[in-house]
């Protein structure tokens, strides 16, 4: 039957005293949006296929297009607003559950944006880093409780190991598979300029990129995609990831289409085989299984490697991470809601999980009841959007960052939630080889660099401004913050004041 | 002397370099003008290769040679290598009678639409850095000397 | 109104020291004069005194100074003690009436020993200093309207609201013998509204007087809360001086290794270390006491059994002078406020930002 209820849901509007027949577009669309009509020498779109990518947008020579909201309307009703009623004709037509990709992009309230950061006046100074030292340095991994010295004052404590962050930022686990070499390769690059560190997320590692060992994280997710002995061993530190936070309580999907040769060989599967992840990790039912995988990890490793613990933020995070923080893990990495993905059922999406803010404010502030926030390191991920936001989470009480959905919009993705059908336009979350081509890692690497430093000057700009010189300084110093249109609860939770107090 | 190199391994195949190569040498220097008003070719042209699995492209346009054929054929005096080692058309003194399309290895060489006169590149010398270069989205094609060029390729 | 402890105050301060290492005693006129110079660097809401060595005939017992602010809290604070300590001695602080120095409280002291079963018992095994400071921890915390000023053996801090020399004059400084003084006058910005708030702040044997606004304060604090401290005045010398108890006490750091943590030298100098001993040793102490490093301006002077250190932030923000004549070190926010008690010093100088002076009485060790 050919009925189908589908409406586009962007329009392509092509100014024709601009256009100059000249096809970049044609050629540019992976979703063969545009088409040129030789007969009648003009080119032609079609307004279904379009996911508002900006591909042609960008490239178009004579900017001579416009991607706009398709103005078709329903009748207006607030409860049945037209996304509803679409993902029904979508869902009766297919059977099928509905797919997305990036983070959860519902209104609900973005912490970030309710809290404001101090400044110094008069009683104290604030501090120029353009003429003063100003460090955002940090060190990820598991403290010991204090230092012991002999006699002598020659130091007895022996650290545990540590990584050393240049600048507090890290890119998030984005698997190789999920997006493309070329992907891959400008974030190691740009972590290796940095001083920071990339993750490889759960596929494994192409040999090439072994070069990069001392700047990847190296996962180890439930389905075990390329991970042996070598592989754990060639990374900086090893991360056990849980859960994420687009995602929680399932495991990474990457459908067969993007299982290329090279993602086979690295990820241990068949070429074209779907990669379907676990749930949970079947050795993990319980806390004490973490355990035993965590030092599974470190003894694989010659106890040489920090093992984060990757979770995603749901509602009993604060109890769940005192209890990694007990099994042994060096750093605990919570991923809130916003957190992207290549692929997540829509429902889960949209409706699992919890805001980073509040799970980080509720994370430290119970491991510090406890005692136990020395120990080890705490990284949020989960929408973290520019530097300011960096800044808040550290008061919060973080000790770093991770960022992806920042990263790949560094690398050209313009947010059109499309990842899943494989044909990113960017050449950023597809394996098409003609694709994959368009994102050249000697460029895009560079645009990586450039968004840290210049997220780095904003950071020591802020700390300055708050009279500190030193990032530490600010971890969990949650005096610098104020809420503002937030309720006692909020405040109480996020453990701020309201402006003004 | 620096030359311009296309990179096939990063070339698109948009075609942005030659509508930017036909911009750069048209009388209005603006994109639309050039391609509705005037008609000009493009000294850069995009091929394309099909190989069994995938297509790639290649750009390619005039390799400044050190012995140019195309000098050493023209009829007229209109090839011409300036100080700069730049392989040049004086567009005044051509005739249009393409020998030198007919000897050039590359076939770098265009006939021009207007029949009269050819088309080649002349590495933008007269507004810096080449069009072509400043405008590929991908950084396809450089602008590069010959020992960069090798480490590169 | 708010009172010191319920809110933030930023303050400037004028800061004073002095110390002999030979351990030769001398009354407070010297530190008062020193400290009345910098009258301007304060604004009569705060003064303050530490002296050590005072108390040789109750040397082995904690003093305990409190301030109370009416009977029924000082009868409720009394039984405490009386509970958990034996009392040797209580008496009334004998003051002078002072024109300038009103809205005084009740002010008493108490030479104390630890109930060893109340020590063994109440909360599993505690050694008497750690026992001390939670029982001053404690009525400090629960009981309102009582403060417990000065805990330590054989010294005392002296203070209230008022300009200092006035607090001087009050507490009779000038008939206590000391082998080492330090002072301050405070400027708050708005008013303490009680004389716990003055400084120095102290914890057992612990002084603090300190110039400057740290701006690391609240990741100070949330640190030492998770070791059993609580900060009740929300002042920067408070937490500077639970760090100090911390890492030197329940820590066992050596001085200069508590001093690293504090001030700790930036990463740069720290790679540019030569011996990978010392590299290895300062970024472990920069890990590991990354929320104990204090941040933004200050000048502080440390009193303690042993002696006396002075320190300076990373970057120097606020003034600190030092001076050495004969067997006396002095220590000020300003040259001229040694000038007037110390005639042509052997040698002046003025600490690099992060470089502590410390003074340790002879036969002692770091």
């Amino acid at each position: 039957m050919s009925l189908n209820f589908n409406t586009p849901d962007f329009e392509v509007i092509r100014e024709e005293s601009r256009c100059i027949q000249c096809k970049v577009c044609v050629h540019q669309c992976a979703n063969t949006v545009h088409s040129y009509d030789e007969e009648d020498n003009v080119v032609c779109a079609d307004d279904t296929k379009c996911v508002n990518c900006h591909r042609c947008v960008t490239l178009c020579p004579t900017k001579a297009l416009i991607i706009r909201r398709h103005p078709l309307e329903f009748r207006e009703n607030s409860n049945w607003c037209g996304k509803a009623i679409k993902e029904i004709y979508k869902q009766s037509q297919t059977g099928g559950v509905l797919l997305s990709s990036m983070g959860n992009p519902e209104p609900f309230t973005i912490y970030w944006d309710r809290i404001l950061l101090n400044a110094s006046q008069v009683t104290n100074p604030s501090i120029d880093p353009l003429r003063e030292p100003m460090e955002t340095k940090v060190m990820i991994g598991r403290k010991p409780e204090k230092l012991e010295f002999d006699s002598d004052g020659k130091l007895l404590t022996k650290m545990p190991p540590n990584i050393e962050l240049k600048i507090p930022v890290m890119f998030s686990a984005m698997s190789y598979g999920s997006i493309s070499r070329n992907a891959h390769e400008s974030l190691a690059r740009a972590a290796e300029e940095l001083g920071i560190f990339y993750n490889t997320g759960e596929g494994g590692l192409n040999r090439e990129f072994y070069k990069y060992g001392k700047n990847t994280i190296v996962q180890v997710a439930s389905g075990r995609f390329g991970v042996h002995k070598e592989y754990l061993n060639t990374g900086a530190a090893i991360e056990i990831k849980i859960g994420q936070g687009a995602k929680p309580g399932i495991g990474g999907h990457l459908p067969g289409k993007k299982v290329g040769e090279d993602v086979s060989a690295t990820r241990m599967i068949p070429v074209g085989s779907d990669a379907i992840s676990p749930a949970p990790h079947h050795d993990i039912y319980s806390i004490e299984d973490l355990r035993q995988l965590i030092f599974s990890l470190k003894e694989v490793t010659g106890y040489k490697k920090p093992v984060f613990v990757k979770i995603a933020a749901v509602h009993n995070s604060a109890a769940i991470a005192s209890g990694i923080v007990r099994a042994g893990a060096d750093a605990i990495v919570v991923d809130g809601f916003r957190g992207g993905t290549g692929a997540a059922p829509t429902r889960i999406r949209n409706n699992v999980g919890i805001p980073i803010e509040l799970a980080l404010a509720a994370i430290d502030q119970r491991l510090r009841e406890e005692g136990i926030r020395n120990y080890c390191s705490l990284i949020v991920a989960g929408s973290i959007r520019n530097s300011s936001d960096v800044v808040k989470a550290i008061a919060l009480g973080a000790d770093a960052v991770y960022i992806g959905s920042a990263a790949v919009i560094a690398l050209g993705c313009h947010m059109c939630h499309s990842c899943s059908t494989g044909k990113c336009n960017w050449g950023i979350a597809t394996q098409y080889p003609e694709l994959v081509k368009r994102l050249n890692p000697d460029v895009m690497y560079k645009r990586l660099v450039n968004l840290i430093s210049a997220w780095n000057h904003e950071i020591q700009e802020l700390l300055g401004g708050m009279g500190i010189n030193a990032i530490e300084s600010l971890r969990g110093n949650r005096l610098m913050l104020r809420g503002v249109d937030l309720n006692e609860k909020e405040l109480e939770i996020l453990g701020i004041k309201y402006a003004g107090e | 002397m620096r030359k311009i190199y296309a990179f096939e391994s990063k070339c698109l195949g948009c075609g942005l370099c030659e509508i930017y190569c036909r911009t750069a040498h048209s009388r209005s220097k603006d994109i639309v003008k050039t391609h509705k008003r005037e008609s000009i070719t493009s000294a850069i042209v995009v091929e394309e290769i099909l190989s069994s699995s995938t297509i790639s492209y290649f750009a390619l346009q005039c390799r400044h040679c050190e012995n140019p054929k195309c000098i050493k054929a023209c009829i007229s005096g209109a090839m011409y290598k300036d100080d700069n080692g730049v392989v040049r058309n004086n567009k005044e003194k051509c005739v249009g009678c393409l020998s030198c399309v007919l000897v050039c290895p590359f076939g770098a060489i265009k006939k021009n639409d207007d029949g009269k006169t050819v088309s080649k590149c002349d590495l933008c010398v007269d507004s810096g850095e080449p069009f072509c270069i400043k405008n590929c989205p991908n950084a396809a094609i450089k602008f590069l000397s010959e020992d960069e060029a090798r480490v590169l390729k | 109104m708010l009172r010191e402890g319920e809110l933030r105050i930023p303050s400037g301060c004028a800061i004073s020291g002095i110390i002999d290492k030979k351990g030769k005693k001398f009354n407070g006129k010297e530190i008062i004069k020193s400290i009345a110079l910098m009258h301007d660097r304060s604004n009569g809401l705060g003064g303050g005194f530490a002296a050590y060595g005072i108390y040789p005939n109750y040397k082995d017992f904690y003093a305990l100074h409190i301030f109370y602010e009416n009977l029924s809290i000082k009868a409720q604070t009394e039984d405490y003690i009386k509970k958990h300590f034996d009392i040797e001695k209580a008496e009334s602080i004998p003051t002078r009436y002072t024109p300038n120095i009103i809205n005084v409280p009740l002010i008493w002291r108490y030479f104390v020993h630890p109930r060893i079963n109340v020590c063994l018992s109440e909360e599993n095994f505690m050694d008497e200093s750690e026992f001390t400071s939670r029982c001053v921890i404690k009525i400090n915390t629960d009981y309102k309207g009582a403060y417990v000023f000065s805990s330590g053996k054989n010294m005392g801090t002296f203070k209230g609201v008022g300009y200092p020399e006035d607090i001087g004059e009050f507490f009779m400084l000038d008939t206590y013998e000391a082998h080492m003084w330090t002072a301050h006058g405070r400027f708050p910005t708005n008013t303490p509204g009680w004389w716990g708030g003055a400084h120095p702040f102290t914890i057992l044997n612990w002084s603090v007087v300190h110039n400057g606004e740290i701006s690391s304060y609240d990741a100070n604090r949330r640190f030492v809360e998770m070791y059993g401290y609580k900060c009740t005045l929300k002042t920067d010398t408070e937490v500077i001086t639970y760090l100090f108890d911390m890492l030197v006490r329940k820590h066992n750091l050596p001085i200069e290794k508590a001093i690293r943590v504090v001030s700790a030298p930036f990463w740069d100098d720290i790679d540019r270390e030569k011996s990978e001993e010392v590299r290895s040793e300062l970024k472990s102490i920069r890990a590991v006491y990354a929320s104990a490093l204090v941040n933004g301006p200050f000048s502080i002077i440390l009193g303690f059994e042993k002696g006396m250190i002075a320190l300076n932030d990373r970057i120097k923000l606020r003034s600190l002078v030092a001076a050495e004549k004969n067997n006396r070190t002095y220590v000020a926010s300003e040259e001229s406020a040694i000038k007037i008690i110390c005639d042509n010093p052997e040698k002046v100088w003025s600490p690099k930002s992060g470089e502590a002076v410390i003074v340790l009485m002879e036969g002692e060790q770091e």
